[in-house]
């Protein structure tokens, strides 16, 4: 990058985010992360098998709090983060642009969509019992009221092009309704989602909430989707039709839950509705008499 | 040996009251064009407080018409994820700027400085949080795919609970994308002036938002304006069905949160310690002045004589004086027309034949202060049992099974609250439906939160402010 | 109760006094106390908490807690050496000022106790020793007696025992009452204190009626924990025992004391649960005679505190003796 001083710039040192720490692989290994237009950028970690267990035991271990917090204090974090990740808006812009090979302009519409996301899922929060939940009629002397709860530990592979604003649209509806999460991120383009793990750290997000590894789907996601640990999965980055299939066959074994990937190309800026929220959500149901 | 506790007051630096202030219309503080000035003071030393004005018609008129240009030129049309970025934005600076409203709100209204700052401001920042949220959703809220909201609103706020009176009203209108004048009481005025530089504060456009003070004349001119297309107001049923009857005839939308005269339930297997709190909580939280407040004790008559003994053990402990102590649990009546009708209803009490105890409390010399009374003896034929009484005053009736209570319970035009305690859990589902309440609280009382809708049945009102069934009363449906 | 409904016409109806005996007529007693609501609770204690302690009401609260102390070691690792450090702080907690008040008791293991009475003879400062297989329980009951016997015998002015949960949550009521009776009596003059170990009995309703259990039996004073296990002393805990010395007293006459012990580490700490004393059981509470501190880190930060009101300005850690 042409600097306008003769000062030599200090690099970051790109890491997994792991339990609310930033790791390397206990494998010792990298991998290179070149920019849209070829350039090398940065060394990212090639996470191993044995990451992705450490992931889940965090976000395991994460799971019972994060799903007690109050509804309105995940909502309060979920903006929080929005918030932090606005004031960082020129630096995503830039990392967003070297990823994705966007001009600054249409960078920074990627940065502030992504921004809004976090801002309309934190009011989720404590609204998606409202509209998924009810009291029941049923048909005798009894209180009937069926609330969604978060399903478990929830493995997302991140959308492989759109860095950012697809990383939050698959990391939000799921931590927002209680569940906590261990993403793969963009393999080709993973240094936005690392950065965006500094945003995660500083937001009063819980430590496991979110855990991200960056690496080859191809060598984690097989590890990720047979745990018998993790209770969903969420197929929506895997690009190759061969390894999703093999993942949900995987993840059968333990009946987890399955997002496939998704049929042609999707709009990330558009609307994204409520099917996020709910793949990931069970109902339960409570029945008590009513008598005196 | 005893622990008295030294006095702690809350500082008052942190708040700047102004000696008067204007009406805020369209995003700026502006002199009155024909108002005259009130003035409000502090009900635990009657100190004046600062100068305010009783707006006039002719303010009114322009309030309501710089609320219709808002709506029509900005906020109507407005995408719901930028109005929500705003009700967050106010969210925030309610959060950071809440030690100083809380003070003002105590210094103003004469409540604890401790529920002030722990159940007032809290649930205000909450309130326009929870909303805000609702604004870029309210295609999923139930009411039909593309909701659209009503306009002006004109609403209306009573004193007990200033600030977050308004919350409950500005929070849903706007989120609805309604534009609001807002009247406060005329004796608590000063938060909600306050917020007005809060919207200042958070670049809400000018307009959206407008305050004007006054008193029940300035009220009548809001609600009666023409161009006005939804009524909100709490206060008294008497207000309320002035209100409705004004309102007949035109296409104004209305909601009513009015009086109340709850019955909490106690029956013999409750957790005794825990409907103790409860019972003093429901009656003695804001000295009474609760429209919801558990102003009925409805005691099951084989543990009557040990709860009321736990009773009174309990309230002679509350802590009654200076609103700004963070240690007192009872503060000042909010006006000396409030007290006399307090002391009035007390006094019929007594000659109605019911024994009247005190908690063994000194009263400051100044300002407006009643200590918390319990009647007992009382049946559902004495006025006290009947009549919103609006103060610290707990009248205690006995039943002996669960359909006598929620006989007693319902014998009253109003409807608002409910308490029942029992470990019994069908039994509060069987009790709670039968009650006539819009509120049930069981082994609690007299909690709220933004998710939960509030209201009446019967003549304590109609529509719910809070939660998902909040956005009905804001939207064309 | 379900007895009776089995019963036939033929059977001879049982006599009241043996209803009494039967074992369910503890667990009749017990669970026919009013029910704890947990939530209920838990908010008492935390508005309570919020209550706002300055000057002169601190400066005397924090000298009643001092008084208040039962200074700690309960470690594998005690050793003679380690016992007369504690009693020469427990005598002079503040070596700077002499109008510093002393702590109420040391408490440690029996094997200490000698040491401990050799070195707090003639100052007022109780010899406390915990006894009955502490901190499990899980022993002969023989095995308690002795320990307790032994500890006695040695010095001790007041033993802290600890029922057996196993047996409380099995609802075995008459064998935990009959220890505790067992104990008394082996405790002879010394002063008996229950441990309840709260932190295993989980319910607020199990605090209550352990609470109640163990001032039948003859306790003393009441204590939550061991400090060994988590969690220990809690303030809704404590509010909920403090309720039950209050109600006993209402119906019996007879004032027990209460101990939260474990996990109270500053004078912040100390003082909610001061405010908790006055506002449930009352100011007769206020005094080392019905309730202390089971602590040890305690004592410095309140005089730390102490230090912070005589001088206008914080203390530090190198500014306390470390003991």
């Amino acid at each position: 990058m042409p600097s306008e001083t003769s000062r030599l710039a200090v690099r970051k040192t790109y890491k997994l985010y792991v339990g609310g720490a930033f790791p390397r692989s206990e494998s010792g290994r990298s991998y290179p992360v070149y920019s849209a237009k070829g350039t090398w950028m940065a060394n990212a970690v090639l996470a191993s098998r044995k990451d992705v267990r450490d992931a889940v035991a965090a976000a395991r271990k994460a799971f019972p709090g994060w799903a007690g917090r109050t509804a309105y204090n995940r909502g309060q974090i979920l903006y929080r983060i929005a918030e932090m990740l606005e004031g960082r808006r020129d630096q995503f812009a830039t990392e967003v642009a070297e990823a994705e090979g966007l001009d600054r302009a249409a960078a920074l519409a990627v940065v502030d969509a992504s921004v809004d996301r976090w801002v309309w899922y934190a009011g989720w929060a404590d609204k998606i019992a409202q509209v998924l939940g009810n009291a029941n009629p049923v048909a005798g002397p009894y209180f009937n009221l069926s609330t969604p709860e978060p399903t478990g530990v929830v493995g997302v592979v991140a959308p492989a092009e759109s860095s950012l604003l697809g990383l939050v649209s698959v990391m939000a509806p799921v931590i927002v309704t209680g569940n906590t999460a261990v993403l793969l991120a963009s393999e080709e383009r993973p240094l936005p989602a690392v950065t965006f793990a500094e945003v995660l750290a500083t937001s009063d997000l819980p430590g496991g909430v979110v855990n991200l590894l960056t690496g080859r789907v191809s060598e984690l996601l097989p590890w990720l989707a047979s745990h018998f640990d993790v209770n969903a999965i969420d197929l929506t980055g895997v690009t190759d039709p061969e390894l999703a299939a093999e993942a949900e066959r995987a993840a059968a074994e333990n009946l987890k839950r399955v997002v496939r990937p998704p049929q042609g190309p999707v709009d990330w800026s558009a609307d994204p509705g409520l099917e996020r929220m709910t793949a990931f959500v069970e109902t339960k149901t409570v029945w008590h008499p009513k008598g005196m | 040996m005893t622990f008295e506790y030294a006095p702690a007051p809350e500082s008052t630096s942190i708040v700047d009251i102004r000696p008067s202030y204007g009406l805020f219309i369209d995003g700026e503080f502006r002199d009155s064009i024909d108002g005259d000035t009130i003035k409000t003071i502090n009900p635990a030393t009657e100190e004046v407080l600062s100068e305010v004005v009783a707006a006039g018609p002719r303010d009114v008129a322009a309030a309501v018409e710089a609320a219709r240009r808002a709506y029509q030129t900005v906020w109507g049309t407005m995408p719901g994820t930028e109005r929500a970025k705003y009700l967050y934005r106010i969210a925030r600076i309610i959060q950071e700027r809440s030690r100083e409203l809380a003070v003002l709100e105590t210094i103003d209204n004469g409540k604890p400085i401790r529920e002030s700052r722990d159940v007032d401001l809290p649930l205000v920042a909450a309130h326009f949080f929870y909303y805000a949220g609702w604004a870029d959703k309210l295609s999923y809220a139930g009411f039909g795919p593309h909701p659209r909201p009503l306009g002006v609103a004109a609403q209306v706020i009573p004193w007990n609970f200033p600030l977050l009176m308004l919350a409950w009203k500005i929070a849903p209108a706007l989120a609805c994308g309604n534009t609001v004048v807002l009247k406060p009481a005329e004796t608590t005025p000063l938060t909600a002036l306050v917020f007005a530089e809060i919207c200042q504060q958070a670049d809400l456009p000018p307009g959206v938002v407008n305050i004007i003070t006054g008193a029940g004349e300035t009220g009548r001119h809001l609600v009666e304006h023409p161009d006005v297309d939804k009524i909100a107001f709490t206060g008294s049923t008497e207000v309320g069905r002035q209100i409705a009857r004004a309102a007949a005839g035109t296409r104004k939308r209305l909601t009513l949160e009015l009086g109340g005269k709850a019955a909490n339930i106690v029956f013999d297997d409750a957790p005794l310690d825990q409907a103790v709190e409860g019972i003093v909580n429901g009656i003695f939280f804001n000295q009474g002045h609760v429209c919801c407040a558990g102003s009925r004790l409805l005691v099951q008559e084989s543990i009557h004589d040990e709860l009321l003994t736990a009773l009174k053990r309990r309230i002679s402990l509350l802590r009654l004086g200076d609103p700004l102590d963070k240690n007192t649990d009872i503060g000042a009546i909010n006006s000396a027309a409030q007290l006399e009708r307090i002391r009035a209803l007390s006094e019929i009490g007594e000659l109605e034949g019911a024994e009247r105890w005190s908690a063994p409390c000194p009263l400051p010399d100044r300002g407006f202060w009643f200590p918390p009374t319990v009647f007992t003896g009382v049946s559902q034929a004495h006025r006290i049992a009947r009549e919103e009484i609006f103060g610290p005053v707990l009248s205690v009736l006995t039943f002996r099974t669960p359909e006598e209570a929620v006989a007693k319970a319902n014998n009253t035009p109003y409807g608002l609250s409910a308490g029942i305690w029992t470990e019994k859990g069908s039994r509060i589902l069987w009790m709670a439906d039968r009650l006539r309440a819009g509120v049930v609280w069981a082994n609690t009382f007299n909690k709220f939160d933004p998710s939960s809708p509030f209201g009446g049945y019967k003549e304590s009102g109609y529509g719910r402010e809070g939660g998902r069934h909040g956005l009905e009363a804001y939207l064309a449906v | 109760m379900r007895k009776l409904a089995g019963m036939t016409a033929t059977t001879p109806l049982p006599a009241v006094a043996d209803l009494v005996n039967m074992p369910e007529a503890w667990r009749t007693l017990l669970h026919g106390l009013p029910s704890v609501d947990q939530v209920g609770a838990e908010q008492r204690a935390a508005m309570l908490a919020t209550r706002s302690i300055k000057t002169t009401s601190k400066a005397w609260a924090l000298d009643l807690a001092i008084r208040m102390v039962d200074l700690t070691t309960l470690e594998g690792a005690d050793t003679p050496g380690k016992v007369r450090a504690l009693c020469a702080k427990a005598r002079r907690p503040d070596p700077t000022d002499p109008h510093c008040p002393q702590v109420a008791a040391v408490c440690v293991y029996p094997s200490m106790v000698s040491t401990a009475a050799a070195y707090l003879a003639g100052t007022g400062i109780k010899v406390a020793s915990v006894a009955t297989a502490f901190p499990s329980g899980q022993a002969p009951l023989e095995v308690k007696l002795a320990d307790t016997r032994a500890a006695v015998a040695a010095g001790a002015d007041e033993i802290d025992m600890v029922i057996d949960r196993g047996a409380f949550l099995a609802g075995r009521y008459s064998e935990v009452f009959d220890q505790i009776a067992a104990v008394k009596q082996a405790c002879g003059n010394a002063h008996l204190k229950v441990i309840l170990e709260t932190g295993e009995l989980a319910t607020l309703d199990n605090v209550r009626r352990a609470s109640w259990l163990a001032m039948v039996a003859g306790a003393d004073f009441i204590k939550t924990s061991t400090g060994k296990v988590q969690p220990a002393a809690t303030l809704p805990v404590t509010l909920v025992m403090l309720e039950a010395v209050r109600d006993f007293r209402e119906r019996t006459g007879r004032q027990v004391g209460v101990k939260p012990a474990g996990g109270i580490r500053t004078a912040k700490d100390a003082l909610r649960y001061l405010v908790l004393v006055n506002e449930t059981a009352g100011p007769d509470w206020l005094d080392p005679a019905w309730f202390r501190f089971g602590a040890s880190s305690l004592l410095n930060d309140l005089l730390m505190q102490r230090a912070k009101l005589a001088t206008g300005h914080y203390s530090g850690h190198d500014y306390v003796t470390l003991d």
